[in-house]
């Protein structure tokens, strides 16, 4: 029976390592078209596009239901990409620590249903947040992103550097500056939680945090078959409770706690006898009776000094230069959310803070939030018009989302689609203030929604026309004063439809036969 | 032909014919060396054709580039854009010139550009980055910090110092590939302007009087050949420009070593008065260069 576990190995393998790669392609050579497919079993972003958008191609979480309902939690020893970095860790762990054995634990029902049920009754709340935080690929996602990426781009550069020593430009340095504080901190702690746990306990994240392993588990107490132990061939050996990483095995009962079972196969091939096997269920004897005791308040007040915690780090990432000192501070409102999300409420509601589109995003104008949506946003990305700006012609993040929060728009349609208008402080301007051109704002934008308009002594100073604008940022990026700018963009709650720019075709006739005007 | 290209012309027609006669060397009389413009203007080709025929008469490439020279040819990338927009310098003449130079024996030729957008994008949707590889020239970044070397302007009104490419800094020779356009503050970008994609800190430049510190960098370093695109011109919304009817074809393209008279002569083609751009002002008052052309020996060529 070691051809079952072989399998499962290099489907974990294949998606473990194409998921990695769609997240950590920093030159873009992976076309967006196919993340996808990649991700289209994903469990959580998978449902969370169904509910949202109700399309069939949405679907992958369907199959996912069925494959458990067959055969138990496929889904965590196969396709979920965070279970198969738990059993490096685990692998890891074991080479270095030398060989351990895994023993057979008690279910931690009064931690795991109530987190999914708190999850789950939290959606109406405060949307995504719980789910989001806990999801198995948005962690993954996270991690990859804000801790992974970055010592790709080190190596990168390190690389680049080395072949410019030697005359040769053959690999491009990539820019580093834009590293979240709040996401890095926050996939360094997600790891270290891991490692503390599965580098002992195997896969005892799943079976306690990880919401959708307890609730694939419920579901997988009606599958049709079961992992079970047929008393009469087993021998008595031992050898499958030391190899089950979910402790879902009691030798000495003879008994497998299916639920928690994430169907590895391990045992399968360590069981000398066929003991070990699927067996048909009746579907009508089920003992599913839940019970749970916890102390909600004590885990939301726990969330909540971590939340705040993480929180008051971020700040920092806010660099100021103070040069020649603009007086005005800005006070924004509302956030931008990125293009295709359609409206805050609807973004918030649907993302899970994956971090896909952080990672795609060849700007890095998509950067976590920290409280900017609210605590229930932390971590969703956000429009950072101080990092960079929204390219004109990009739509890789609205490709690439697999939760539906990003709806995909023609790049027509994206163009006119208004996140946020411009606004314009004129006491910081430095035509206003120095006296001087400047006009850094109007250069970059890509509508000319900001154009430059006389101004005294033959100046040229600002002139937003809003329904021209898209709010992009492109402006507040450029603009040079400091320490506020002179132009911001203030996020539309639900985003709009510019007005397409002007195009009057110029009458200017030329004469190639003419002489030179000098 | 103006008076003074006649005086100019009968002299050195008067001088070889006298020597020739002395050294009795008859068919170089035939041979006349070329002029030494000032200026050259040409309109009515392709961008390849006319700086053929162009450089032709600044006496070839080899004029500027010797054997075994290292070449920075900077053209304007700062775009996001196709090339129709000519909101960045027309990838064919890039193309011609990188192979004008090889021909002429440079070793290497670098192109690059502090792009506005973002980087990689202009690269390839400009339409450069495959240009410069078909010449056989190197393509290299231009959006790091480490590749800028401090170095301080002595002459500069304003701008006192700035962080500047290594290869501009490094190179043998500098060409200078600006596109003639409009601009919302300046008015017009041409050769001075484009010189704010060789340094990394432009936004030092906006707070502190954009018009004097254009006019301040090339006190520091002039390139040694400016060409100025204007087969495509933009005529308003620049610098980015918002769509193709932003766009005129005029077809026409001045070089010449001189950056403020190149300048100047753009200025004019685009219906502008030299006078009235205050950075071409401020550099031909610090002696940079000339603006005013009836000073020069132009060579104006139509197709």
């Amino acid at each position: 029976m070691t051809k079952l576990k072989k399998i499962r190995v290099i489907v974990a393998l294949l998606f473990f390592f194409t998921i990695s790669l769609i997240f950590l392609d920093y030159i873009n050579v992976i076309p967006s078209s196919v993340y996808d497919y990649v991700l289209w079993l994903q469990f959580i972003p998978s449902l969370t596009k169904f509910v949202n958008t109700l399309t069939v191609s949405a679907g992958g979480f369907l199959i996912v239901l069925l494959s458990v309902l067959f055969f138990g939690r496929v889904y965590c020893s196969s396709v979920c990409p965070l279970g198969t970095l738990q059993d490096f860790i685990s692998r890891i762990s074991q080479k270095l620590f030398g060989v351990s054995y895994f023993n057979w634990s008690e279910e931690h029902k009064w931690i795991r249903y109530p987190v999914l049920i708190l999850s789950i009754l939290s959606i109406p709340l405060i949307g995504m947040f719980i789910i989001g935080l806990l999801d198995p690929f948005s962690n993954f996602g996270r991690i990859l992103t804000n801790l992974f990426y970055p010592v790709i781009l080190l190596l990168n550069n390190v690389l680049s550097s080395l072949f410019e020593s030697i005359g040769l430009y053959l690999i491009y340095p990539v820019d580093i500056r834009a590293i979240s504080l709040v996401g890095l901190l926050f996939s360094i702690i997600i790891l270290s939680v891991l490692i503390v746990m599965a580098s002992k306990r195997g896969r005892l994240f799943c079976n306690t945090i990880c919401p959708l392993g307890t609730f694939l588990g419920f579901i997988s107490k009606v599958s049709l078959y079961k992992i079970k132990i047929k008393e009469e061939d087993c021998e008595s050996c031992g050898a499958c409770e030391t190899v089950c990483k979910a402790e879902c095995i009691n030798a000495d009962s003879k008994e497998i706690n299916f639920e928690r079972c994430v169907v590895c196969f391990n045992c399968f091939r360590e069981c000398p006898t066929t003991a070990i096997n699927y067996y048909k269920q009746n579907l009508l004897v089920s003992d599913n009776t839940i019970q749970f005791k916890a102390d909600r308040r004590i885990f939301l007040n726990k969330l909540y000094y971590i939340v705040i915690g993480l929180g008051s780090f971020g700040f920092t990432q806010i660099k100021i230069i103070p040069e020649k000192e603009s007086t005005v501070p800005i006070k924004k409102n509302v956030p931008v959310s990125p293009p295709g999300s359609n409206s805050i409420d609807h973004f918030t509601s649907t993302c899970t803070a994956c971090h896909l589109c952080v990672a795609v995003c060849p700007t890095k104008v998509l950067q976590p939030s920290i409280l900017h949506y609210g605590l229930e946003g932390l971590l969703q990305p956000r429009m950072d018009y101080l990092t960079n700006y929204c390219n004109y012609e990009c739509v890789e993040c609205m490709m690439v989302c697999p939760t539906g929060a990003l709806q995909k728009l023609l790049i027509e349609d994206k163009k006119l689609t208004q996140l946020g208008k411009s606004k314009f402080i004129k006491e910081n301007c430095i035509v206003d203030t120095e006296r001087k051109e400047c006009g850094a704002c109007s250069e970059r934008c890509p509508t000319k929604a900001v154009r430059m308009i006389p101004y005294e002594n033959n100046l040229h100073i600002p002139d937003i026309k809003n329904e021209y604008c898209i709010g992009c940022g492109a402006c507040e990026f450029a603009c040079p004063t400091r320490p506020y700018k002179a132009i911001y963009v203030e996020g539309n709650p639900k985003h709009l439809i510019a007005e397409k720019p002007p195009a009057e075709i110029l009458d200017k006739k030329i004469d190639y036969e003419e002489e030179f005007p000098f | 032909m103006k008076r003074r290209e006649f005086f100019n012309k009968s002299f050195k027609a008067g001088v070889l014919t006298t020597t020739s006669l002395l050294f009795g060397k008859i068919p170089d009389l035939l041979a006349f060396p070329p002029d030494k413009y000032d200026l050259v203007a040409i309109k009515g080709g392709e961008p390849d054709v006319m700086f053929d025929k162009a450089i032709a008469s600044l006496g070839g490439m080899t004029t500027f580039v010797h054997k075994g020279n290292t070449v920075v040819v900077k053209p304007n990338i700062g775009w996001d854009v196709i090339p129709e927009r000519a909101a960045n310098t027309n990838p064919l003449l890039v193309n011609r010139i990188i192979k004008h130079c090889l021909d002429a024996g440079a070793k290497d030729v670098y192109v690059f550009d502090h792009t506005c957008d973002s980087w990689n994008s202009c690269y390839s949707n400009s339409g450069i980055e495959r240009s410069v590889k078909d010449a056989g020239g190197k393509i290299v970044p231009g959006n790091s910090e480490k590749y800028y070397q401090q170095v301080s302007i002595s002459k500069g009104k304003r701008l006192k110092e700035s962080k500047v490419h290594e290869l501009i800094l490094e190179c043998d020779v500098f060409i200078n590939v600006p596109v003639l356009k409009s601009h919302n503050s300046t008015d017009l970008t041409i050769s001075m302007k484009n010189l704010m994609g060789i340094v990394w800190d432009r936004g030092y430049w906006h707070r502190n009087d954009l018009n004097q510190c254009i006019a301040d960098f090339p006190s520091f370093r002039k390139p040694d050949l400016n060409i100025v695109d204007a087969y495509s011109v933009m005529m308003k919304n620049g610098p980015r420009g918002v769509s193709r009817s932003d766009v005129v074809n005029m077809k026409s393209q001045i070089i010449s070593t001189d950056i403020v008279a190149a300048d100047a002569a753009a200025a004019k083609l685009f219906g502008s008065d030299p006078q009235d751009i205050e950075y071409i002002k401020y550099a031909y008052d610090m002696k940079i260069g000339e603006m005013d052309l009836s000073k020069l020996n132009i060579n104006r060529i139509i197709l």
